[in-house]
């Protein structure tokens, strides 16, 4: 395994609601190294964008309270100014953001705003920064690069805006890129195509990267290492097929169970009961799966959940993995084998 | 009669260049559409990004400049309608966008967006109001406190929750559901796909349900409409189009759909090798002329396919 590029230590990021700050991201550890793509995997609401968006330094800071440490290249980025940050962000840094028209300016043509970063970070021509940018263009899958060049993002269609986002976030070769769904839009075809750059970069950079998806498909194509989140915390990480081979954790194998493929013919699609508390009402003491599954007994929680190291380099949170099963009546799991 | 009755529809943007920003071309992004939604049925509109299937969705709920075309809606032509006659007949037709964060307007709260087409048109108390907006919001699996947060407070996932329950206020006839649940994680996304079902049953709604995803659509639909770069190629029910599919491009999405069990993955890797061939060989017999890919014909009561 090469270097590290990211290690995130004790992650905590609070919103404020109200008088109070809530956190939606709470005690996360993670590395991220070259080469690699570590996959966060999450019920909507999770946390996945919270933790994407502090280690990029984009939340605003008067409504955010960030803790802990996010290492990347011997420097803690929580503590550098805003100015140093820029300088990383868009260079050895690239963000693919989940919503392509927050990302996008209204106001300015495609072309130019994929050359922004290029402006700032490489040293290149007018000319050859066009021919650059047609080049992304085409190779995140937009046929017309000529036209969409000039155009501005309204006159785009989701998938289109979602595609100039990626070319944006590849624009200057990053060491570390963090994709936060980065193909929901996208047909298969294009979803392959834009795997398949990804790996090129990576080939070319030994970029590293963390890929924030909850397509499941994805994460068996793409993923080395996977993160299992839930309301706010790691409660699985394992390597990609270990955790769909051997998921431990109640809400891995919920998960994996409500995959639609998975429950032939049923007109009904499984359907994990209950619905992730919002950030103020959240019990913060022992495991907080529980409330999701009572039907099992109290006992067969840790009283304060930690991670344990199962296997070798496979972490579970809270002990109730053990005599978990799914609920009377529910579909058993079928086997997730990948091959 | 159908509930609406799409005919010929055309949408064309232009295209601006040169120094005096004249049009030199057109994007004919929805270039001669027809199809037909009974009460009570969903439409599957499918196709790759780009092909033009939100620009028919916002045509048909008026937010496109039609170029030409009729759009029926209860034997009313509404495409040619402005103003406030236009929201009177379209007002039981909502729409759930594909962007739900630039859709959600960031300074209102949850309640006031979600009663926002409520207060339009009827008239209730603000306890009535708050119940009635508490019970959409727990239905597509939020939290009732969440009415009084702002959508940036919000997940990906919530947001377009919050657009679904949105579109449900006022009790549409029709609703145009563009990519409603593709943000959202398969167990959310089963949910609000069941709620959706609950809730035309109970209604009798329309759906006209848009999706890059075949897969998708394949638990939902009645019949769906394949586009491909602004046109129809095929169109048919449910079982014609995953059975029988007869154009080459409907095929060849039916192939992508992954495969997750694992004894069939390699079965599935070789049919798609196949399909991709015969689609790179058999391409340009697709177009007529001038380009444009045929019109539909139909080879049974149910099924038509674009052919020369
Ligand atoms: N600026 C904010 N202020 C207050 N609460 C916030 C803010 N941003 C996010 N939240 C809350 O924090 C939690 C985590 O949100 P986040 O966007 O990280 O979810 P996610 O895992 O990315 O979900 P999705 O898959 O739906 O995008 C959610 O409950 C959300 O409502
Ligand atoms: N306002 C506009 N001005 C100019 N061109 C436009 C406009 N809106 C859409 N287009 C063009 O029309 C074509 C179809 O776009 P549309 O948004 O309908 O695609 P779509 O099928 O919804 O794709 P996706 O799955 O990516 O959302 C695209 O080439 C797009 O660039
Ligand atoms: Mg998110
Ligand atoms: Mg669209």
């Amino acid at each position: 395994m090469g270097n590290t590029v990211l290690e995130i230590e004790n992650l905590r990021t609070s919103f404020s609601i109200g008088e109070k700050y809530y956190p939606a991201v709470d005690d996360v550890s993670l590395k991220v190294h070259e080469n690699e793509v570590l996959a966060i995997v999450g019920e909507s609401g999770c946390g996945k964008s919270a933790l994407a968006l502090s280690i990029i330094g984009l939340h605003e800071q008067r409504t955010t309270r960030l803790e802990g440490q996010v290492n990347f290249k011997g420097q803690n980025l929580l503590k550098l100014s805003r100015k140093r940050l820029n300088k990383i962000r868009g260079k050895e840094m690239g963000m693919i953001f989940q919503d392509p028209m927050t990302a996008l300016n209204p106001l300015a043509a495609i072309g130019a705003q994929i050359e922004e970063p290029m402006k700032y970070h490489l040293k290149l021509s007018a000319a050859d920064m066009k021919k650059r940018t047609l080049e992304l263009l085409r190779r995140v899958g937009i046929k017309n690069e000529n036209r969409i060049y000039s155009q501005y993002p309204h006159e785009l269609s989701g998938g289109m805006r979602q595609r100039v986002v990626i070319a944006i976030a590849l624009a200057c070769d990053p060491v570390l890129l963090l994709a936060d769904e980065p193909t929901t839009a996208l047909d298969v075809t294009i979803q392959a195509q834009i795997m398949d750059l990804m790996k090129e970069l990576q080939a070319q950079m030994k970029t590293g990267i963390i890929l924030i998806t909850h397509d499941l498909g994805v994460v068996a194509e793409m993923a080395d290492k996977v993160a299992v989140m839930y309301a706010g915390q790691i409660v699985e990480l394992a390597e990609v097929n270990e955790l769909f081979n051997h998921p431990m954790h109640p809400y891995t194998r919920s998960l994996l169970n409500s995959i639609p493929s998975n429950m032939p013919n049923k007109d009904k699609l499984h359907v994990i009961q209950g619905i992730v508390p919002t950030l103020q009402k959240l019990e913060r003491t022992g495991c907080r799966f529980a409330p999701r599954i009572p039907w099992i007994p109290a006992s067969e929680h840790e009283e304060n959940p930690i991670i344990h190291e199962v296997k070798p380099n496979h972490f579970v949170r809270c002990t109730c993995y053990k005599n978990f099963h799914f609920e009377e009546g529910e579909l058993g799991e079928d086997d997730h084998v990948l091959t | 009669m159908s509930l609406l009755k799409v005919n010929d529809l055309k949408v064309h943007f232009p295209i601006r260049g040169g120094f005096f920003k004249r049009v030199v071309d057109y994007v004919r992004a929805t270039d001669g559409i027809s199809f037909e939604i009974e009460p009570g049925e969903t439409y599957g509109l499918v196709g790759e990004s780009g092909c033009g299937k939100t620009t028919t969705g916002r045509a048909v709920i008026g937010l496109n400049h039609v170029t030409s075309g009729e759009i029926l809606f209860e034997g009313k032509d509404i495409a040619k309608l402005r103003g406030k006659e236009k929201r009177l007949h379209t007002r039981d037709i909502q729409m759930i966008f594909q962007d739900p964060y630039s859709s959600l307007n960031s300074r209102k709260r949850v309640l006031d967006i979600v009663a926002e087409p409520l207060r339009n048109f009827e008239r209730l108390s603000p306890d009535e109001e708050l119940s009635r907006v508490q019970a959409l919001v727990e239905r597509v699996g939020l939290n009732p406190e969440a009415v009084y947060r702002y959508p940036h407070q919000f997940s990906g996932g919530q947001r377009q929750r919050i657009g679904i329950a949105r579109a449900l206020t006022l009790n549409p006839k029709l609703i145009i559901a563009d990519e409603p649940v593709s943000a959202l994680d398969v167990s959310v996304q089963a949910q609000v796909l069941n709620f959706m079902q609950d809730i035309q049953k109970e209604f009798n709604l329309s759906y006209l349900f848009i999706s890059h995803d075949l897969g998708v659509v394949q638990h939902l639909c009645d019949r769906i409409g394949i586009m491909y770069r602004g046109r129809l190629v095929e169109e048919g029910l449910a079982e014609d189009i995953y059975e029988n599919p007869q154009h080459i491009y409907t095929k060849r999405l039916i192939s992508a759909i992954p495969e997750m069990d694992p004894a069939k993955r390699l079965e599935k890797t070789h049919l798609r090798q196949a399909i991709d061939e015969e689609y790179y060989a058999g391409y340009e017999q697709s177009f007529d002329e001038n380009g444009r890919l045929f019109d539909l014909k139909k080879i049974s009561d149910s099924h038509s396919v674009s052919t020369p």
